[in-house]
């Protein structure tokens, strides 16, 4: 276990560096200077001097990444360009609102594809089937950006149900954890219906039914435990997707979180607060696979590297 | 579900979609950049079967337009990212060693970024076009391919006829295009309808956020983004693009769907 812990590090050390590289190339390829973007093109030549010396962005760019990386090994993001705030401070006020919604768009998904999954594997082939594996390719073709307008018309326009957009209470998270979720529910139908309908026929699955346990029993002892599994995985796996999404989906509904903060940042080209996003969005990424990949050796400890 | 019928739906409403875009001079009732102020947000008209946007522009010619975007940015980057992808894929594959762990690593890095972030990130640095789109949608687009067609390889290039080609004396060149690739054309080519179907639906986010097909160019992620600030008087707006981008990703994912039934059941 020690060794796969190492290797798996081993292997992250340099994509995570990689990625930091990849993105602080990215920022500042981006056209256009900033000190224009904060001071505007009437600004004296003496000032946007100045200013880009106080930012650093007179060095040349080896000096900048040198200092970009030091920076960050003391765990600086760096100032925002507009916003009086270090991005560590905005991106830390705006983080909780994304997870909470990547929190209840999982609940939303898994509320969604347990009981749809369950119905299906109970008859492999039989209308609820079909019907749970259309509703799979369908939550697949809904782009985010399709689905929260629609959501919106229907529940906040025409029936007042919730609120249109932005963050409060309980019912202001409703439609944008349907609109995130609704693609991750769509895939796990899928993956645990396969799972159960594979698990129906293993040995041990007969020898339940055979002691005498209640059908209920068999399914839920014996069955979920063992498609839990891929479950897991794929939600873990699908976390990537939630991040990719919110991006659209806090837009959409105005969501005060990180997605909708890198979209502006971009919009605004605040250098700084882009770099910061996108890195602590690869970051978290990468942690949650690597984390992922230690789990699943734990509970698994078949799984091995390298082959 | 019953394979067959759902794949072959799938493929003709694709097949239907790709003659639309093609013929769409010749069946768009209006010019799709023609505007008409004094028509604005009409819902539906005699003239205007799917109504008006906020210039008077029909939005059935721009849905019908809009096909030739979203198809071409989707094909292009398919055809890009796979072209791609076959060729650092097959390198990896083929020659191992410190080539393959490289090629991997750099595959690992792009993979680090859930893949619309880097693209919007991308399309930021480029400015918005659709030239732009394709090539930041194929910066991540290519590394599924390379993955895959790595994979096959290394299950492959240790097979009989693969020795004995190589015992023929044949260069690594003709094992690859002779031998290896013909066996990687069903995982490709599945791979390839769900590439479509999912650069389908980037282009429309791309352009949902304003970074993608330049104004007046109807796209439907452009006519989506158009349409979200009358989402309360003109829903109409947001309707159609959206369906039509279901409809086109749905019948995407039959096909691939049925395509992967039909390889799996082949190679049982």
């Amino acid at each position: 276990m020690k060794r796969y812990f190492i290797h798996r590090l081993l292997l992250l050390l340099p994509t995570l560096f990689g990625a930091l590289s990849l993105v602080f190339l990215l920022v500042h390829l981006i056209p256009g200077d900033p000190v224009d973007v904060m001071l505007g093109e009437t600004a004296s030549g003496a000032d946007k001097q100045e200013l880009r010396r106080s930012l650093g962005l007179d060095q040349p760019l080896p000096t900048q990444y040198r200092n970009f990386l030091t920076k960050l090994a003391s765990g600086d993001l760096g100032r925002s360009l507009f916003e009086q705030a270090s991005v560590n401070q905005i991106i830390g006020q705006r983080l909780p609102a994304t997870l909470e919604l990547a929190f209840c768009a999982m609940i939303a998904a898994l509320v969604i594809s347990f009981p749809l999954a369950f119905i299906a594997a109970r008859r492999p082939g039989g209308i609820a089937d079909r019907g749970a594996l259309l509703f799979s390719l369908l939550g697949l073709s809904l782009p985010n950006f399709w689905l929260g307008p629609l959501l919106m018309i229907l529940f906040s326009i025409q029936l007042g149900w919730t609120p249109v957009s932005g963050r409060g209470g309980w019912l202001h998270v409703i439609l944008p954890a349907l609109t995130l979720g609704l693609g991750m529910a769509a895939i796990l139908t899928r993956i645990l219906r396969a799972s159960l309908i594979q698990v129906a026929r293993a040995e041990f699955v007969k020898t339940a039914r055979a002691k005498g346990l209640s059908e209920n029993q068999v399914w839920l002892k014996h069955m979920l435990r063992n498609a839990l599994l891929s479950v897991v995985t794929i939600m873990s796996l699908q976390f990537g997707a939630l991040l990719a999404g919110s991006l659209i989906t806090e837009t959409v509904f105005s969501w005060p979180g990180i997605g909708r903060l890198t979209v502006q940042a971009i919009q605004t080209r605040d250098y700084p607060l882009v770099q910061g996003c996108v890195l602590v969005i690869a970051v978290a990424y990468l942690l949650v696979n690597f984390f992922t990949d230690i789990l699943y050796k734990l509970v698994d400890p078949r799984v091995s590297y390298g082959e | 579900m019953a394979s067959k019928t759902w794949l072959y739906a799938g493929a003709a409403i694709v097949s239907l979609l790709i003659l639309i875009a093609l013929l769409a001079p010749a069946i768009a009732p209006h010019p799709p950049l023609r505007q008409n102020l004094a028509n604005d947000l009409i819902a539906y008209s005699a003239d205007h079967w799917l109504g008006t946007d906020k210039l008077g522009r029909d939005i059935l010619s721009r849905t019908i337009y809009g096909a030739r975007i979203s198809l071409s940015v989707g094909f292009a980057t398919v055809a890009l990212s796979l072209a791609i992808g076959l060729a650092i894929g097959s390198l990896a594959g083929y020659l191992g060693g410190w080539v393959d762990l490289l090629l991997m690593r750099l595959v690992d890095i792009l993979l680090a970024f859930p893949g619309i972030l880097l693209a919007i990130a991308f399309t930021a640095v480029l400015g918005p076009g659709l030239d732009h789109v394709v090539l930041a949608l194929c910066l991540i687009g290519w590394t599924g391919y390379a993955r895959l067609v790595r994979g096959e390889i290394i299950a492959l290039r240790e097979r009989e006829f693969i020795h004995a080609a190589r015992a023929l004396g044949a260069n690594p060149k003709r094992v690859i295009a002779r031998h290896l690739l013909p066996n990687l054309i069903a995982p490709l080519l599945i791979q390839a309808t769900f590439g479509l179907a999912a650069a389908i639906i980037a282009e429309g986010s791309l352009s949902f956020l304003g970074l993608g097909v330049e104004p007046p160019t109807p796209s439907w992620g452009s006519m989506l983004n158009d349409g979200r600030q009358f989402l309360l008087v003109a829903p109409h707006l947001t309707t159609y693009p959206g369906l039509a981008i279901m409809i086109t990703v749905f019948a995407l994912n039959l096909v691939g769907d049925g395509l992967q039934e039909r390889f799996q059941a082949r190679s049982r």
